[in-house]
């Protein structure tokens, strides 16, 4: 178990150490950062003074020590477009960020298991082929479409739901949160179903096809052998088993659904840390595209290991051959 | 030897392909399940038609959206032609500026589909040729390519899209005319999409690397890069095929997300995703025809392709059969 | 043999194909005493595993019982309603297949599958149950049962698995068990002690066994009777005495010629030219006649009905006092 973990701790540095590279390269040599900093019309010489107190004539190697020292004591920079630290502008929009990515694979999760299962026990119905056909559609059309379309039935013709914008937010501490105003809650309404219908067709097209499977198995034979009931075999032994692979897949989709919201934040004008992004990349701001890059790869990886962590929890032949025989 | 034998077998049979060619191709499994799948079809029909209507726009359009000197205020935010308020010849209506709604979404169709195609190119080329190298070679550059291939797997195309768009700005300055925007997207783009490409070429390399025919053709002194192109790759055409195809509808919405997003086509020569994002902002004055026809016009062609895509797959997979 | 256990009195099912009505089991009739072991023999495809899957109600579409009727006890349960169906299965007919490895459902405790079992059928508390299960483990022959109970299927060797399925089968006292060739899947060392197993457990309960297998040397060694079974049809049945050492019926015969001990498998029939033939194509008559050595006119048009010779029933047109006339 140990020795698993540790080689996946190590691979996870791997990667975050080379996207680290890549960060500071864009940092260093995407224009000149001496350009951002001072007017056209500044002289020669104060460009020089001022690219050799940011230290920018150091050999590269000291320079990208010195980069990745400052990004793991939390410091990214000063953002070209707002003057200000990147790690305060990131920290004051993460909240709006990661609630919208959390309801958004709550949505996918709890809507795409019950489809898929839906689909996998009734595959005959009519029902479960407009499931399907929703899935398809879903799966198809471009997320920044939907959203609009989204906005278009519920704000524009009905006028129910927010188009934009968290609503009310409540500061607790550092963090601003949605949940507690109704205003809130209703503006997440449209941002997470938009965010969260590419992972919910994706997961009930999983679901469905791995259940199918399952339902094949010589065990599900035997559990009905053995005369248990429908509701046993079918929720008790089929869904647990077809969940197993299923978590993987969801886990690894949460990583995407937050690097995906730079879309649907954009969309809805969430002010989260996706839009920041897009912002950045219009204005040129690579302090804060290198940041958001760095930050996504994090939280890619530290997914990547829960997941893992979670899996041999659920799974005891993994549990034991990683666990005690290990 | 056996690279000769397989050249003396083959010259007499493409002297007289052509006939013979279509007639096999006829009575192939993958015509008759095509024949006997009507969402293939259907979903063929409509990505014909899109293609037909790109390739003919400049020749159907009422109006050249791109010509500033055609468009008229006077004719500005007009309805649809169904609607009372509506005017000939503006059949999908016009948006602020006075344009033709059915000829900007003709032209942002071409667009699409000519950037969508260069980047499928583009990262087909690219990856091919990166899995070719790392299954033939092996070792280190093998390890290095996958390295790189898996990391990049974390990140959503897009992401790396934009990352590149912007790099990209920040290195040559944001002045950058129509044409160098446009490589830049498809660049984008194929740096986005060569994994997939990489690793079914490399797998099937690593296969065909070990069978006689190639250690033969290398004994006999042909070079590497003759061996890949000749005997590996009509090998993989099936799957990469699929792929480009499948690849091809993600190519063209990440266009169109790009431009959505204001990272993309300019204003002045729109894409599908510019037309929709500059019609985003009309939606809550009433005029809907300005996004939702440009929205249509992308939905139904993704849509059909990724059916024609999904189609192929099941078709050419010899495990469902 | 007064009251059989089972009886199956002229046995038809069908499957549907695209290519029209495939009869897999053609008008078979068994019956079964009290703990009595009837083997049932053939080469794939001869029909017995949807013998034994009709009698437990575990026929699936597109297959389906077309014709006869299945007793067990007094009561018909070939036409029963799925719900009264089930509580038939695990309750009085206990099932075990040919893979214990993938019998199990991998993600429960081997004593949570047994409780549930046991619980499904009987109104046992949670914790009688248990102590239940673990006195099944012991009948079976699992050391440890204390312990063993709290295993994961992975943890136990093919043996011992095949021992849990036992003990799942006879979890609710059944009065019948289909084993589906339980030796197949286990090592040659293991399959003798898992057959004694089942021999004296049977024994002991009082227990109708079916058993099926295409192993000569299985049946020698535990059945009291066999049926051999050819193209969906019964060829000859009845005491192991007579149909092993002195088989009638010229399949049975060729059968017979490989038997000698367990650990030999006689799926070879090199005696026997050709093979049995698809069910699409079942020839007229008797469906062994173009394999046959003592083949005549009448066995190409007219199908041969079981006719008692000896203690044994054989359907051959060389016993019948007709037949011999000619």
């Amino acid at each position: 178990m140990l020795a698993f973990l540790i080689r996946r701790l190590a691979q996870a540095a791997v990667v975050l150490a080379v996207v680290g590279l890549i960060a500071f390269a864009m940092f260093r040599f995407a224009g000149d950062p001496v350009n951002q900093i001072v007017g056209p019309d500044t002289p020669v010489s104060e460009r020089a003074e001022i690219r050799k107190s940011l230290g920018l004539d150091d050999p590269v190697l000291l320079q990208f020590g010195r980069y990745a020292g400052n990004v793991l004591r939390g410091d990214f920079g000063i953002s070209y477009q707002f003057r200000q630290p990147v790690t305060a502008l990131l920290a004051e929009r993460m909240p709006a960020t990661l609630e919208l990515a959390f309801c958004a694979t709550l949505f996918a999760l709890t809507v795409g298991i019950l489809m898929g299962v839906y689909c996998a026990l009734r595959r005959e119905t009519v029902l479960a082929k407009l499931f399907q056909a929703i899935s398809l559609v879903g799966v198809s059309l471009p997320t920044f479409l939907i959203g609009i379309l989204l906005i278009f039935l519920f704000s524009v013709t009905l006028g129910w739901l927010p188009s934009y914008g968290r609503g009310d937010t409540v500061r607790i501490g550092g963090w601003t949160t949605g949940f507690l105003t109704v205003s809130g809650l209703k503006a997440l309404i449209l941002p997470s179903i938009t965010l969260g219908l590419f992972q919910m067709t994706l997961i009930m097209r999983l679901v469905r096809a791995e259940m199918l499977e399952v339902l094949r198995t010589d065990y599900i034979r035997f559990a009905r052998a053995r005369g248990l009931t429908t509701r046993a075999i079918h929720f008790g032994h089929a869904l647990k088993n077809t969940l197993v692979p299923v978590i993987t897949i969801a886990g690894l989709q949460l990583g995407s659904v937050i690097a995906f919201s730079i879309i649907t934040e954009t969309v809805f004008q969430w002010p989260g840390m996706g839009l920041l992004f897009v912002q950045a990349v219009q204005n040129v701001d690579i302090p804060i595209m290198s940041a958001y890059l760095l930050l996504v790869a994090a939280i890619f990886v530290t997914i990547n290991l829960v997941v893992d962590l979670l899996y041999t929890v659920v799974d005891p032949r993994l549990r034991t051959s990683v666990g005690r025989t290990a | 030897m056996s690279a000769r034998m397989d050249d003396a077998a083959e010259a007499p049979d493409a002297q007289r392909a052509t006939p013979s060619r279509l007639a096999r191709f006829l009575g192939s499994d993958l015509w008759l399940s095509f024949r006997r799948s009507k969402l293939a079809m259907g979903a063929f029909a409509v990505t014909l038609l899109m293609f037909g209507l790109a390739f003919a726009a400049p020749w159907i359009s009422p109006q050249n959206p791109y010509d500033p000197a055609q468009l008229e205020l006077l004719n500005s935010n007009l309805p649809p032609l169904w609607n009372p308020d509506g005017q000939s010849p503006f059949l999908l209506g016009t948006d602020d500026q006075g344009r033709d709604v059915l000829s900007a979404v003709l032209y942002g169709l071409r667009l699409s589909l000519i950037v969508g195609m260069l980047g499928v190119v583009v990262s087909g080329f690219l990856g091919i040729g990166l899995g070719l190298v790392a299954g033939y070679f092996g070792g280190a550059l093998d390890t290095l390519i996958m390295r790189v291939a898996d990391v990049q797997l974390t990140f959503p195309a897009i992401l790396i899209a934009l990352v590149v768009d912007g790099v990209a700005k920040a290195s040559f300055g944001s002045a950058l005319d129509t044409n160098a925007t446009i490589l830049l997207i498809v660049v984008s783009i194929g740096l986005s999409f060569w994994v997939q490409y990489a690793r079914t070429v490399r797998s099937s390399v690593m296969v065909e690397r070990g069978k006689d025919y190639v250690q033969a053709a290398r004994l006999i002194g042909l070079s590497s890069p003759v061996i890949m192109v000749r005997h590996v790759l009509p090998n993989v055409t099936g799957p990469v095929f699929v792929i480009a195809t499948i690849n091809l509808a993600l190519a063209i919405i990440t266009e169109a997300t790009l431009s959505f997003l204001g990272t993309g086509l300019p204003e002045t020569m729109p894409s599908l995703g510019t037309l929709i994002r500059t019609g985003n902002r009309f939606l809550f004055s009433g005029e809907w025809w300005v996004v939702a026809f440009p929205g249509i016009a992308l939905a139904g062609l993704v849509l059909a392709i990724n059916l024609l895509g999904d189609w192929l797959r099941d078709a050419l997979n010899p495990k469902l059969q | 043999m007064t009251d059989p256990v089972l009886s199956v009195r002229d046995l038809r099912v069908a499957f549907e194909t695209r290519r029209g009505t495939l009869t897999a089991i053609d008008g078979v009739s068994l019956e079964i005493g009290r703990g009595e072991i009837l083997g049932v023999v053939g080469e794939s495809g001869a029909g017995k595993s949807v013998t034994g899957s009709a009698v437990i109600g575990l026929i699936d579409p597109p297959g389906r019982i077309v014709g006869g009727e299945i007793r067990l006890g007094s009561e018909r349960i070939d036409d029963l309603p799925p719900e009264k169906m089930r509580r038939v299965r695990g309750r009085r007919i206990g099932m075990i297949f040919q893979d214990p490895l993938t019998s199990l459902d991998p993600l429960y405790r081997v004593g949570e599958q047994i409780v549930e079992t046991i619980r499904t059928h009987t109104d046992l508390s949670a914790r009688a149950a248990r102590a239940r299960a673990i006195d099944l483990l012991t009948e079976v022959g699992i050391p440890a049962p204390e312990r063993r109970i709290d295993g994961y299927p992975h943890e136990f060797s093919g043996g011992m698995r095949q021992r849990v399925v036992i003990a799942l089968a006879l979890a609710a006292e059944p009065e019948l068990i289909i084993a589906d060739e339980p030796t197949t899947a286990l090592d040659v060392s293991v399959q003798a002690q898992v057959i004694t197993l089942l021999k004296r457990l049977c024994r002991e309960h009082g227990t109708a066994v079916m058993l099926v297998t295409h192993d000569m040397g299985v049946i020698a060694e535990a059945a009291d009777r066999v049926a051999v079974m050819y193209s969906g049809r019964i060829a000859e049945i009845g005491p192991v005495a007579e149909v092993v050492r002195a088989p009638r019926h010229p399949y049975a015969r060729g059968l017979m010629c490989a038997i000698p001990t367990l650990s030999d498998t006689a799926e070879r029939l090199t005696q026997i030219p050709g093979a049995m033939p698809r069910l699409t194509a079942i020839p007229p008559g008797c469906a062994f006649h173009p394999r046959c050595p003592s083949v005549f006119g009448r066995c190409q048009v007219e199908r041969p009905e079981p006719i008692p010779v000896g203690g044994a029933r054989v359907a051959c047109h060389l016993y019948d006092a007709r037949g011999e006339a000619a």
